[in-house]
């Protein structure tokens, strides 16, 4: 008989050679391996010391990419990215230097990672190339050194929930109130060590930067990635080749899922996660009128080009609060390129914004600086955990609501 | 392979195991640049509220016992190594997020969770006094308490992820294999 799988199954099952049934332990083949400056010096010390001469296998498909601090503003961070650049110059290997960005966008903008393929690195969120069917694991310094040196690691195949959405909504709602409230009903541990299948009309009509900020926020329900089926017009947007498309995953008819939910996004309004804990979801109206101190827009999660146009549209022509910081972290390079030569980097700007360089920023305690104590953060990121931006609050929301609460001082409904 | 010594657990002012207790808690992202094991196990569990000065007491354990979906959040390896450095030598878990728990195998760190268990088991471990002697069989997923056999039955490790425990870790187990 022949077994029936889901996307995350038939990726897993296409670079294994043994039984894929959830629970079963397999050595997965890696399409590409990657380490951070986050990370990068420990997969770099891992190696010298186990595989000094040979440590890896294949340089072309093996990459570095720094986006924690960009650039350093710690001496440990200094230090960590020289020993990395070394290394790399060292044995061949590709970097993405401080100017790039986040390494999870930049190896689907350039092609690195394709639909249907296995890429690993020391991020935490490079399970969001699953925006593009991918089979994207966060893993830490000794997994990745393997990875580098042998190409492979051991994974533990997971069940599979689905997640399909349903129904539509109107501006100013956006994808992240639809990640937020997918967030908000799983909960912290709701996709427990399972992979999420997205689906539904409303999944659907997501483009790229849509689909990065559903699949970025499957880590804060604790689960292994949440991947979906690329649609054509997301292949146009990832500009994959005819042969490439071939290799696009789609699930079997029959899949099995452990799980099925059903979320309608019809008439969905605005969403707010409460400091602490991003699965703790609320409706913006339960919080408007709340005063913050600083607005930060970017992360892996809303730094794409699509986010920052959101924001400068409400800021073109208006003003941030007086006293109030906005910080703006385009994810990439390019992004930030784009935003420049459209004279949209010029309106932030006449608004009062401070734009840093690509990068992760808040969530890396990097060059956009964190919170002090008793501070009030609106963010656009996906995490907010204590002390993780800093000592102050962190509230999770759109880049519309965050452009609007740096306008108005306040967590502000927007118009 | 069992491991028996004393355990901490990992609980709040109520006497809960606390649950989504994440990588910024055990080893917080300021200390990120750290590369050193032997200069982790003074970060151990530094932002986790209540357990700051969990490193000063570190040395009279051997095993943790902590709540569901530990280790939650960032890739960190210094989450799993800060304990190494600290002397504990299992991890026994009402479960682990999925990055934490390949980390922990990975540095060659005993562990155990309750998904399977039997009904009652987490209260069974929260009624344990601190430092009680527990021991944990990998290879079977029992748990004995004071010595007392099979108190818990947690579903045991997989063979593969076993051997990879027992060489040590993930590289130890790749030199003894040729994986």
């Amino acid at each position: 008989m022949h077994l029936t799988q889901t996307l995350i199954q038939k990726i897993v099952a296409a670079h294994s050679s043994e039984r894929c049934r959830p629970g079963d332990v397999v050595w997965l083949s890696i399409d590409l391996a990657t380490a951070r400056d986050f990370g990068g010096a420990n997969v770099v010390k891992n190696l010298e010391r186990e595989y000094p001469e040979t440590p890896v296998e294949d340089p072309s498909a093996t990459l570095f990419t720094f986006d924690c601090q960009a650039p350093a503003n710690t001496i440990g961070y200094a230090n960590n990215q020289h020993i990395v650049r070394t290394f790399a110059k060292k044995h061949g290997i590709r970097i993405y230097d401080v100017n790039g960005g986040i390494g999870s966008h930049l190896i689907m903008d350039r092609g690195h990672c394709i639909p249907g393929s296995t890429a690993v690195g020391t991020d935490s969120h490079l399970n969001l190339v699953g925006a593009i069917g991918a089979l994207g694991l966060g893993m830490g310094d000794r997994d990745i050194a393997f990875a580098f040196k042998t190409q492979r690691v051991w994974f533990k195949v997971p069940e599979t929930i689905e997640v399909r959405m349903i129904g539509t909504f109107d501006y100013p709602t956006t994808p992240k109130d639809m990640a937020l409230l997918f967030l908000g009903n799983l909960g912290p541990s709701g996709a427990l060590n399972a992979a999420v299948e997205f689906c539904g009309a409303a999944v659907e009509s997501l483009n790229l930067s849509g689909r990065i900020t559903l699949s970025s926020l499957v880590t804060e329900a604790g689960g292994v990635a949440g991947l979906i089926s690329p649609s054509e017009a997301v292949l146009d947007e990832l500009k994959v080749s005819k042969g490439n498309r071939e290799r696009v995953v789609k699930r079997d008819a029959g899949a099995p899922f452990v799980r099925k939910i059903e979320i309608d996004v019809s008439g969905l309004q605005p969403k707010v996660a409460m400091p602490g804990n991003p699965c703790s979801v609320v409706n913006i109206t339960e919080v408007a009128g709340t005063p913050i101190d600083s607005v930060l827009i970017g992360s892996c999660t809303n730094g794409r080009y699509e986010d920052i146009v959101l924001a400068a549209d409400i800021l073109e022509g208006r003003k941030v609060k007086n006293g109030v910081m906005l910080k703006i972290a385009p994810a990439t390079r390019e992004i930030y390129g784009r935003l420049l030569k459209e004279g949209i980097i010029s309106k932030l700007y006449d608004a009062g914004a401070i734009i840093v360089n690509q990068g992760c920023a808040g969530c890396a305690a990097g060059q956009v600086g964190m919170t002090g104590k008793g501070e009030v953060q609106i963010s656009t990121g996906n995490r907010n955990f204590p002390g993780k931006q800093g000592a102050g609050d962190t509230y999770l929301a759109s880049p519309v609501v965050a452009a609007y609460s740096a306008i108005y001082g306040e967590i502000r409904v927007p118009e | 392979m069992h491991i028996t010594g004393r355990a901490c657990f990992i609980k709040n002012a109520s006497g809960a195991l606390i649950d989504n207790i994440d990588t910024d808690m055990i080893f917080h992202n300021a200390h990120l640049h750290v590369t050193d094991i032997a200069q982790m196990a003074q970060y151990a569990f530094g932002n986790l509220s209540g357990w700051e000065k969990f490193p000063e007491s570190a040395s009279n354990y051997d095993i943790l016992v902590v709540g569901g979906n530990f280790g939650a959040g960032s890739s960190r390896q210094q989450a799993v190594d800060c304990f190494i450095a600290s002397g504990i030598k299992a991890i026994l878990a009402e479960s682990f997020a999925p990055i934490y728990f390949r980390n922990a195998i990975n540095s060659g760190m005993a562990v155990l969770t309750l998904e399977g268990a039997q009904e009652g088991a987490r209260q069974t471990l929260e009624e344990i006094p601190d430092g009680a002697e527990l021991s944990v069989n990998l290879k079977t997923g029992e748990v004995a308490i004071g010595g007392k056999k099979g108190v818990i039955s947690c579903p045991p490790i997989p063979p593969v992820l076993l051997s990879i425990i027992e060489a040590g870790g993930l590289f130890e187990f790749a030199k003894k294999t040729s994986k």
